[in-house]
């Protein structure tokens, strides 16, 4: 396809600009837009009628004035140049290094956009990840290959957590290649920094590559950013064998640039004004996690979201629980009792962890002690509601003592250092002298082999 | 098309083009578009310009880029070989296109839907000379160790007299029966085709009459599906729509199941073929992969062609059901289709009805669901087909007043609805037993109640009620706690909550707990009824509450879904023992 230039920009509209008058050009083809300065911003056509053409300016358009405004068509798609080397490094949402270093020598180009991973090709998820969080690893485990999003709420620690578990996570293998890719969508500088000073404190830098686009960063950025960094991430998956833990925050940012641009283009709304598609977009993010049969490395993603009035229906965590597979949701409650993390385990899931849990993976009994911990915890949260209507005294015995063990829960179990990297086991330990809290005959789901194999002996006086 | 007429592309958003100069193209025609000439179908005519969906990823595609006509519409391809395949949305076959392009799906990548490297053996059924009616089998093809394959006389031959058939190995384009038509001769193959749009036609359609059985508890006994019947599985993500689903087509007692993966999650398609060759059909005892179809449109994949997935599931089910099979059908989920219809009805700037639904979608909804049924199928041996259809809805924040969900309850006969609270409480499957329901009821408690027990209906209804009147019990509770109410109220609740976590919850990942028969079913209701039976006789001669609420035997009660299928004797035991527990309790 034959590069071409035009002058002939007519009209913007919000982040979107019309070019008319054009020929030859193709739908989703990459521009560069040489504004008068001689200053050069990047787009990528959304729709051609005819001689015309509509295109996303991912930069912003401000400043822009379309009588003076040179078009050119690129005649290809967004790609971005992949490398090994781009391990240690930062970039910015157009997949410009910002850490002061060389710029990347690309060992391919690659289309942004990937291509759907077909069904048949995939290898089930199904290898545990240590995160050293007891709620994640022993209540929601999270295996290669799984998409587990965080659903917080602004001011919740999302991002101290999301950091914990890149710095922690591992397998019970040795010798397997780790990296992290990140990548920020609109997140103050304050967060973006308290990211990087981890990485960098904690030598995990090394072995990530940072993509940042910040809260005054151009918004439609932000729509390239998670497939930039999913590219970068499935190149190092596929092509170096790496095991990829890719993190994304904050989804609800991306978002949002999506509904702006949907609006520009005056299309009819979904719910709360995010674009009918909002739930095949996402996927086409979402699904880019996962395993390659016959292939070493693998994508996990955590994606972090801020839920817009804690409120779990809203269009942005409600379509991405419906492509992921599970989610972690953090309560404001919890917070509020001083508990990090603050993570609400009777609604978060992993629907993945029965593949990468029990024998060979972690330990027999993993299943079970989940299942119980659960459902005593779940007990004693009921309880402690009808004790808030009828007062202590309405409950009985054996409803006081789950309370107890749901208050033990929250702050030994739920509760953990930020520096705290807790294994399978010593979660395991911990859910079993918590169970000895109650009589044994409580312990309905947990066969009799592994109470008596694993229940601490000695009577606990609670 | 004799020569290939080609138009032009004036504009592409999306998965929609539209273009110019195809003069004479039909409504659902399939056309080729752009240089790379991608697969798309006509979905609306304008005057001169033609709006086409594009089942691939239109990158590349600009004004002034032909598109061809092909004269066909959207069709898929019947034959031997559809059995343990697996295809996107528009039938093309995913093993295939890996081979061909690696682990990611290409632009452009094609290959037959059925194989042509394979041969069958087809044995005829008709002779030379016999005449034959529409439907009527020609012969079959062993095609799976389960599914025997019949090849029929295609609908469009009203009559025809047999002049050539005979025994013949080959593959799908292979020739086997030739017959004398009023319009002249036709050669009848092993494969034919059928556009997916169009239903394919019964004799009559007959209301449901046999169970479907699901080996669900709560399902079988509380909210029965029929062979034939439509079913919605509504509910919040994570709910366990998807599990429902997949038990479904592992357990039903069909001869052939079509799954859909509409829209969802390429890991659920994986989970599907990697465990369905492992498991064992409860019928057959062969692999399940042996009586399964699946079609995996996931959620990434071009959402064109996600529309049509589900006609294209449904065309194929209807063939077996055409073939004289009962055929269960599971999408999931038809949100996801919806959402694709959306998509292009906003892309084609229609007026939006209910929260950007096109104003058809509740049509077409109800169309889909008309396409089940138990009917006499085309043919003079009048052979019986039955097509279950069953739904996954996955509403907007879960809330069930969303217009995808309120247009399929208009057309569905059974709601399992789904509940974000039982769900978080892991009880599975999350069915709330109080908003569900069957209006298979009936037909399925006669049916029981001739064939497996004359107390089915009157123990389920009994346990019905108490299910109920817990749920009423409990809002008392809430308001004046538990020691405000009387013994009999107190043993209700215990025998509800019996039923609740001993018969309705059943661990789908459990061997053992994942397929319940129906006297298996029977069998653990009537221990817990039986309980109730001696518990209530107790407390009237003066045995205390806590007693029969502690009664060390309820331990055995909880643990009998699990003992395994050929030993039910073993829960008519306990039954014994309760009741001996009981005589022993000190009476004051
Ligand atoms: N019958 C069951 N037994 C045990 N666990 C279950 C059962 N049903 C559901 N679950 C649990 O619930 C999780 C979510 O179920 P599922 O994937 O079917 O939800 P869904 O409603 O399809 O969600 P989505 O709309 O996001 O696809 C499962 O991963 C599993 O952990
Ligand atoms: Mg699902």
């Amino acid at each position: 396809m034959a590069t071409r230039e035009y002058r002939t920009a007519r009209q913007i509209i919000g982040p979107l600009l019309m070019v008319e008058g054009v020929e030859g050009i193709t739908y989703g083809e990459l521009t560069d837009i040489k504004l008068e300065d001689g200053s050069i911003r990047r787009g990528r056509v959304l729709e051609v009628s005819g001689d015309k053409a509509v295109v996303q300016v991912f930069e912003g358009t401000s400043n822009m004035d379309p009588g003076t405004l040179t078009v050119k068509f690129l005649g290809k798609p967004q790609e971005i140049g992949v490398s090994e080397d781009m391990l240690g490094r930062v970039f910015d949402g157009g997949g410009r290094p910002i850490d002061g270093g060389p710029n990347i020598i690309p060992e391919k180009w690659v289309n942004i956009n990937g291509n759907p991973m077909n069904p048949y090709a995939r290898d089930f998820p199904n290898e545990f990840i240590q995160t050293g969080v007891s709620t994640i690893d022993l209540l929601n485990t999270l295996v290669r290959g799984q998409k587990l999003p965080i659903f917080s709420a602004s001011g919740l620690p999302h991002s101290r957590l999301a950091a914990q578990v890149a710095r922690q996570a591992t397998t019970l293998k040795s010798g397997e290649k780790f990296c992290v890719v990140f990548a920020a969508m609109g997140i103050t500088f304050e967060e973006a920094e308290f990211f990087q000073a981890d990485f960098r404190r904690t030598g995990a830098i090394e072995r990530a590559v940072l993509f940042i686009n910040l809260a005054d960063d151009p918004p439609i950025e932000r729509i390239a950013i998670p497939r930039i960094a999913l590219t970068t991430a499935e190149f190092l998956a596929y092509e170096k064998d790496m095991h990829v833990l890719v993190i994304l925050t904050d989804l609800t940012n991306y978002c949002e640039a999506l509904r702006e641009i949907s609006a520009a283009r005056k299309e009819v709304p979904g719910r709360r004004g995010y674009p009918g598609y909002l739930y095949t977009d996402l996927s086409t993010i979402y699904e880019r996690a996962g395993r390659i049969k016959g292939r070493t490395g693998s994508v996990t993603q955590i994606p972090v979201l801020t839920m817009p009035e804690d409120d779990k229906t809203h269009p942005i965590p409600d379509l991405t629980g419906y492509i992921t597979e599970g989610q972690i949701i953090l309560s404001r409650a919890i917070h509020g009792q001083g508990i990090y993390p603050p993570v609400d385990v009777l609604p978060s899931l992993s629907r993945l962890k029965n593949k990468g849990i029990g024998e060979g993976r972690t330990r027999e009994d993993h299943a079970n002690v989940m299942n119980q911990l659960y459902a005593a915890y779940a007990r004693g949260k009921n309880a402690k509601e009808l004790a808030v209507v009828l007062g202590e005294s309405a409950l009985s015995e054996i409803d006081l003592l789950y309370v107890r063990f749901a208050d033990a829960f929250e702050d030994r179990f739920i509760r953990q250092g930020e520096e705290e990297n807790r294994t399978i086991f010593e979660s395991l330990e911990l859910g079993w002298q918590l169970l000895a809290m109650l009589p044994r005959t409580e312990l309905k789901r947990i066969r009799e082999e592994y109470i008596d194999k694993y229940l601490p002996k000695q009577e606990t006086t609670a | 098309m004799t020569n290939e007429q080609r138009g032009e592309v004036v504009k592409v958003s999306g998965p929609l083009v539209q273009a110019r100069g195809l003069a004479g193209v039909r409504m659902y025609e399939m056309v080729r578009v752009g240089d790379a000439r991608l697969f798309g179908e006509v979905i609306e005519i304008r005057g001169e310009v033609v709006s086409i969906q594009v089942y691939e990823e239109t990158e590349g595609i600009g004004p002034g880029q032909p598109v061809f006509r092909t004269g066909q519409p959207l069709s898929v391809e019947l034959g031997p070989g559809l059995i343990r395949s697996i295809y996107d949305g528009v039938q093309r076959p995913l093993d295939k296109l890996v081979e061909q392009c690696g682990a990611f799906i290409l632009r452009g990548a094609e290959a037959p839907a059925l194989d042509r490297s394979v041969e069958w053996d087809f044995v005829p059924v008709a002779k030379t000379g016999d005449n034959v009616v529409a439907g009527d089998v020609l012969g079959t093809v062993k095609e799976s160790v389960i599914v025997v394959h019949k090849i029929m006389v295609p609908p469009d031959i009203p009559e025809a007299t047999v002049k050539k058939i005979a025994p013949v190995k080959g593959n799908v384009d292979t020739v086997v029966a030739v017959l004398e038509t009023a319009q002249g001769t036709r050669e009848v193959r092993m494969a034919q085709s059928w556009p997916v749009r169009m239903p394919r036609p019964v004799k009559s359609k007959m209301p449901p009459q046999v169970p479907l059985v699901t080996g669900q508890r709560v399902i079988d006994m509380f909210f029965p599906l029929t062979k034939g019947g439509t079913a919605c599985v509504p509910g919040p993500f994570g709910s366990g729509k998807t599990v429902v689903q997949h038990q479904l087509a592992k357990w039903s007692d069909v001869d052939i199941v079509v799954y859909v993966g509409c829209g969802e999650r390429g890991n659920e398609m994986t989970d599907v073929l990697m465990e369905f060759p492992h498991l064992k059909d409860p019928k057959t005892g062969q692999p399940l992969m042996e009586r399964t179809v699946l079609v995996a449109n996931t959620s990434n994949m071009p959402v064109a062609a996600r529309e049509a997935s589900v006609f294209t599931g449904i065309t194929i089910a209807e063939y077996f059901r055409d073939m004289g099979y009962s055929v269960a059908l599971m999408a999931d989920s038809t949100s996801r289709w919806a959402e694709a219809m959306r998509e292009m009805s906003g892309r084609l700037e229609e007026m939006p009805g209910e929260e950007g639904y096109p104003a058809y979608m509740g049509s077409r909804i109800a169309a889909f669901y008309e396409r089940s049924g138990y009917v006499k199928c085309l043919g003079s041996d009048d052979r019986e087909g039955t097509l279950s259809l069953i739904g996954a809805v996955s509403p907007a924040g879960g809330d069930f007043s969303d217009p995808v969900t309120q247009a399929t309850l208009r057309v569905v006969k059974v709601f399992w609805g789904l509940d974000a609270n039982l769900a978080y409480s892991r009880h599975f499957p999350a069915i709330n037993w109080l908003t569900s329901y069957s209006l298979y009821q009936q037909t399925v408690d006669s049916y029981c109640n001739a064939h497996l027990h004359a107390d089915w209906e009157k123990n389920r209804k009994r346990a019905m009620a108490l299910l109920q009147r817990e749920a009423e019990l409990e809002e008392l509770v809430r308001l004046v706690g538990l020691d405000a109410l009387g013994a009999g109220d107190r043993m209700t609740l215990q025998v509800a909550r019996t039923i609740r976590e001993d018969f309705l919850h059943q661990n789908a990942f459990d061997d053992l707990d994942t397929y319940t028969s129906l006297p298996k079913q029977f069998a653990l209701l009537k221990l817990i009824l039986h309980y109730e039976d001696e518990a209530r006789a107790a407390l009237d001669a003066g045995v205390q509450l806590n007693a029969l609420l502690n009664l060390p035997e309820l331990e055995k009660i909880a643990g009998a879904h699990l003992i395994p299928e050929n030993e039910i004797d073993r829960i008519d035991a306990i039954r014994e023992e309760i009741t001996k527990a009981v005589a022993a309790l000190p009476r004051y």
